[in-house]
């Protein structure tokens, strides 16, 4: 296995847990709807789609503790950390809002995965190579599923057009930090691990384009970029959820069940 | 050398013929050989039991459920050295699940997966790719549609059938 060979073993550590904490955090907020959800199937699907980014939260933080080797496993890394140790996009952690704000989140974020982990699938890190393809698959489905809504809510009634468009235009504030990339990066970039996370943008927005114009909405413009959350400055809503997130291991240190 | 090569194998069928009686968890008609999961079996002289299995779904919750019953049985059958071994790569695809299997499914009242999933144009590549053809496993008909592409487990989507309305599950092609 190649691992943290041409990569000192805390930057692939954190590069790991910026992956699994998005994963993560979207797929608690996507669990938010299970049993709230508009119609018994997109429950269902919701809670479909937050059991497979749970699951790849799982593999991802499993490997981090590997890579990592000092003793940490998945639920050291999801329950033991504090607000700025986490590392997910700022999207990932807004709310849930009306059901067109939670699939435009998933919308933007599901095109961002399809790109990231089809060039993660050719990391030169095999273990993340084995994830990225494993995950590939399941995005690919959560794309086509919140593709599909976008579509039918856009080019759907005056109330779902008008309600989708407003979800869009206060995402996407949020739409540049995907691409943002800092120093960390760039090691990742130089070790063959994984992708210069600007050169997934054209393939992102012509994905997006083609839906917004087939969903017949307007693409947002917006001169005030919001970014952060891999470096662990957080919207005020990451705290909330891990009082929820956390509650048990916190009030209970080392429970089991 | 030639004979040890027999006896492996004769000892790695045994297993297998085991796996035969492991039931999915989920999808109880199908066996855990059926569905693929398991991707190599090896068996000391001594009788330890090295398997390497794959999960079906990141978030399948079926996963631990499955390396215990396979425990089960197999220390059932005598086999009290187990190792399970998790193997990512390459990913599972329902592409391994066994003609059998697929007939079993089928006999169940679940689709099976059409087509294959390594073939191009299978509708899960692409946003825009049109959703396959999939016939009714109670009457045949070929006049079904999807209600939804998530259902009861992971693996499966929700359709219906237009000519005898039932509604049924179909196993994703992934
Ligand atoms: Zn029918």
């Amino acid at each position: 296995m190649t691992t943290a060979t041409d990569i000192d073993r805390k930057s692939l550590t954190e590069y790991l847990l910026r992956l699994g904490d998005t994963s993560l955090i979207l797929g608690h907020r996507l669990s938010e709807w299970c049993g709230h959800g508009p119609v018994l199937e997109e429950d269902i699907a919701m809670s479909n789609i937050a059991l497979d980014l749970i699951g790849q939260a799982r593999l991802l933080y499993t490997y981090a503790g590997t890579v990592e080797g000092e003793g940490r496993d998945e639920d050291d890394f999801a329950f033991k950390r504090d607000v700025t140790d986490w590392k997910n996009l700022l999207l990932a952690e807004q709310p849930n809002g009306d059901f067109a704000a939670t699939m435009v989140r998933q919308f933007l974020i599901d095109c961002f995965n399809v790109e990231l982990y089809t060039s993660l699938s050719k990391s030169t890190d095999t273990e993340l190579a084995a994830i990225a393809a494993k995950s590939l698959k399941e995005v690919t489905y959560h794309r086509r599923h919140s593709g599909e809504w976008i579509i039918r809510m856009g080019d759907g009634t005056d109330e779902s057009h008008r309600r989708v468009q407003r979800a869009l235009d206060d995402h996407w504030i949020f739409v540049d930090e995907l691409f943002e990339t800092d120093a960390l990066d760039a090691a990742i970039v130089a070790a063959g691990i994984g992708p210069d996370l600007k050169s997934l943008r054209p393939a992102w927005d012509s994905m997006v384009d083609r839906v917004l114009a087939e969903a017949t909405l307007t693409r947002p413009q917006t001169d005030f970029p919001r970014s952060g959350g891999r470096t662990g400055s957080h919207s005020e809503y990451l705290g909330f959820i891990l009082s929820d997130l956390q509650f048990m291991q916190r009030a209970y240190p080392g429970m089991e069940w | 050398m030639t004979v040890v090569a027999l006896d492996d194998k004769r000892r790695e069928a045994a297993i297998w013929d085991l796996l035969e009686e492991v039931p999915d968890p989920e999808v109880p008609a199908l066996s855990i050989r059926d569905l693929g999961v398991v991707r190599d079996v090896r068996v000391a002289e001594n009788g330890a039991v090295r398997l390497a299995v794959t999960p079906t779904y990141s978030g399948c919750p079926a996963t631990a459920a499955i390396n215990l019953s396979i425990r089960d049985r197999l220390l059932r059958a005598g086999y009290d050295n187990v190792a399970i071994d998790t193997v990512l790569a390459p990913a599972w695809t329902t592409d391994w699940i066994s003609d059998e299997g697929k007939r079993k499914l089928r006999d169940y009242g679940i689709a099976p997966p059409v087509g294959k999933a390594a073939d191009e144009g299978a509708g899960r590549g692409t946003l825009f790719g049109a959703d396959p053809d999939v016939p009714c496993p109670h009457c045949g008909s070929a006049a079904t549609e999807k209600v939804s592409e998530f259902g009861s487990t992971a693996c499966k989507a929700q359709y219906r059938c237009m000519d005898c309305l039932e509604p049924f599950e179909y196993f994703k092609c992934i």
